[in-house]
């Protein structure tokens, strides 16, 4: 295309023709005067739903969770109390489900942390390009492969005589088994790549210039690990935590496979299907959000939101 | 900083065993699937193909394999709508509670699953809606508006503007502009956000619980045979096959999009 001209256009240049009217044109048109319609019409849908159905959705459990059902009928009675909330708060056994599935969920995240960063600084600052990549996407894969079946998979490999105790039974030893120590394991392992790729993300961006300097200055490798790259990697770490904690508090299907203790899901769901309870389940299942807006809160004074 | 040898040593061997541990049980499962003993006790059996028959033949398996292929695909359609309006919103225009609507798009993923599971649940029975093949439509879109909202706007992040314009001024309308030059420009982010989707429906499970009814998809089919001593051999075949639907569009989709981070961050 030749360059504009400097002048305006001289005589001899036609005139545009008029562009061809349809109502589709006119539609454009008007829409194109009026960018606050565009944007209604492209926000209705999404919003509709996401607003409207799923937060909805929420109004709705959690109201229903100050209902109450009638021992004697099974019907759900629509008069406000917070007998549920009084149930949780006061029974032995749901305080002590609550609490295994924090302690877990907690001890999940501390052991992703331990086994994210080696590999995580690895890929990050060891790798060449190429291995880098390849590392990237063998974390990525598993993480995106099905859950279920990859808690299945430990189900095999976890049973009396699976292949864990086979490959153990030569030194004497024992796998764990099911039980609370393999669904701790079993966590730690379906979470490990939310918490490995933040963690490699942070780790890339730390500038080379900051060691040598540190190193400059004296430091040796640990004491600058310590003092410049772990502050530095601290909010990836949180906004990893946030997914391995999150994940574990409001699963249910791993307990239900590899253990027969409870979990906060185990109970909700119950409640949910068999024993038919609504209002009671969702008065529990508060307790995981509680807990979340909380860790969320504290994530996000520690920097964890940037990192994400 | 410069590693000592030694350190060097320690973290390639920890990146070895961790990179050991994430593959072992998929290696295990995939073995299973082969087994020739009907038991589940190792060392397995000869290998053989045995049991990919019988799966294919089995009219449980198979009715749940097609209501999985038909919610995937209907819930990523409505994702997939959904998710790039809300990504055209956000990214064209300046309102009044733009930053919330990325949190609310993230959020039916970042809450625990029985959240959104036993919401929707009594949503849908305060409603009325029978729960069935239409509600675990309902709820699966709900959660993958995330990946083809993250996909599509990291794109028109990237994508110039000035190429509208262009078309703009040389005499298109909106709608044809959007066709000859916007679409092309986010076709592959679609495609990338789409299969994403797909892959999350196909094997989700916890929701799916709180809105199926008595309908079964591949995993609930899954869940509710894989105490069943006879079906053991079936599980394993099926758990490969849902595996292997799952990573190979995964594998695909992150060649596609690799650079945006569309597929990194969120489940």
């Amino acid at each position: 295309m030749p360059h504009e001209p400097a002048h305006p256009m001289t005589s001899d240049a036609a005139p545009l023709p008029a562009p061809p009217q349809s109502p589709l044109r006119r539609l454009s048109a008007q829409l194109y005067r009026r960018p606050r319609v565009q944007l209604a019409a492209l926000l209705a849908p999404p919003l509709g739903w996401l607003v409207i159905a799923y937060l909805g959705s929420l109004a709705i459990m959690l109201i229903g969770s100050f209902f109450t059902v009638d021992a004697f009928t099974g019907a759900i009675v629509t008069e406000p109390s917070l007998s549920n909330y009084q149930t949780i708060l006061t029974s032995e056994v749901y305080r002590t489900i609550a609490l295994r599935t924090v302690l877990i969920a907690a001890a999940v995240t501390i052991t992703d942390a331990l086994i994210a960063f080696p590999i995580a600084y690895y890929m990050a600052r060891m790798a060449s390009g190429r291995n880098r990549g390849l590392l990237v996407v063998s974390i990525l894969l598993p993480l995106w492969s099905s859950y279920l079946v990859k808690v299945y998979a430990w189900y095999l490999i976890l049973a009396e005589n699976g292949i864990l105790n086979w490959l153990l039974a030569p030194f004497g030893l024992k796998g764990p088994g099911y039980g609370d120590v393999a669904t701790w394991l079993v966590f730690s392992y379906l979470w490990l790549p939310y918490m490995i790729l933040p963690i490699y993300a942070a780790l890339e961006r730390v500038p080379g210039s900051l060691l040598e300097a540190s190193a400059d200055l004296g430091a040796r490798s640990w004491f600058t690990f310590r003092r410049v790259v772990l502050p530095l990697v601290f909010p990836a770490v949180v906004a990893g935590s946030i997914f391995t904690f999150s994940l574990t508090l409001g699963d249910y299907i791993t307990p239900k496979i590899l253990s027969n203790t409870q979990f906060i899901g185990n109970v909700v769901y119950a409640n949910v299907g068999v024993a038919g309870d609504l209002p009671f389940a969702a008065a529990y299942a508060t307790v995981p959000i509680l807990i979340m807006i909380v860790y969320l809160m504290l994530a996000r004074k520690a920097g964890a939101f940037e990192s994400l | 900083m410069e590693q000592s040898r030694p350190a060097r040593i320690v973290l390639r061997i920890f990146t070895i065993l961790t990179l050991v541990f994430i593959y072992f049980p998929i290696a295990v499962i995939v073995l299973y699937a082969f087994n020739g003993n009907t038991s589940l006790q190792w060392p397995i059996g000869n290998l053989t193909l045995e049991w990919f028959g019988r799966a294919l033949r089995d009219p449980g398996i198979r009715s749940a394999l097609l209501l999985s292929l038909e919610v995937a695909t209907l819930a990523t359609i409505v994702a997939l709508f959904l998710g790039s309006l809300a990504a055209f919103a956000v990214q064209r225009f300046r309102f009044f509670g733009r930053e919330t609507i990325s949190f609310i798009v993230i959020l039916p993923l970042a809450l625990p699953g029985i959240v959104t599971g036993i919401a929707l649940n009594s949503a849908f029975r305060a409603v009325g809606i029978p729960l069935g093949t239409l509600t675990i439509v309902l709820g699966h879109a709900t959660f993958c508006v995330v990946v083809i909202y993250n996909n599509v706007i990291a794109r028109l992040r990237r994508t110039a503007r000035s190429t509208e314009e262009a078309s703009m001024d040389l005499g298109a309308d909106t709608f044809r502009t959007f066709h000859a030059i916007t679409l092309p420009a986010i076709r592959t982010a679609l495609l990338a956000g789409g299969i994403l989707a797909f892959a999350l429906s196909f094997d989700e499970v916890i929701v799916t619980t709180f809105t199926a009814g008595l309908q079964q998809t591949l995993p609930i089919w899954i869940l509710s045979n894989y105490l069943r001593p006879t079906q053991a051999p079936l599980v394993n075949v099926v758990a490969v096959f849902v595996l292997l639907l799952s990573i190979v569009p995964v594998y695909v989709a992150a060649r596609m999009s690799s650079g945006t981070g569309g597929a990194s961050g969120t489940r």
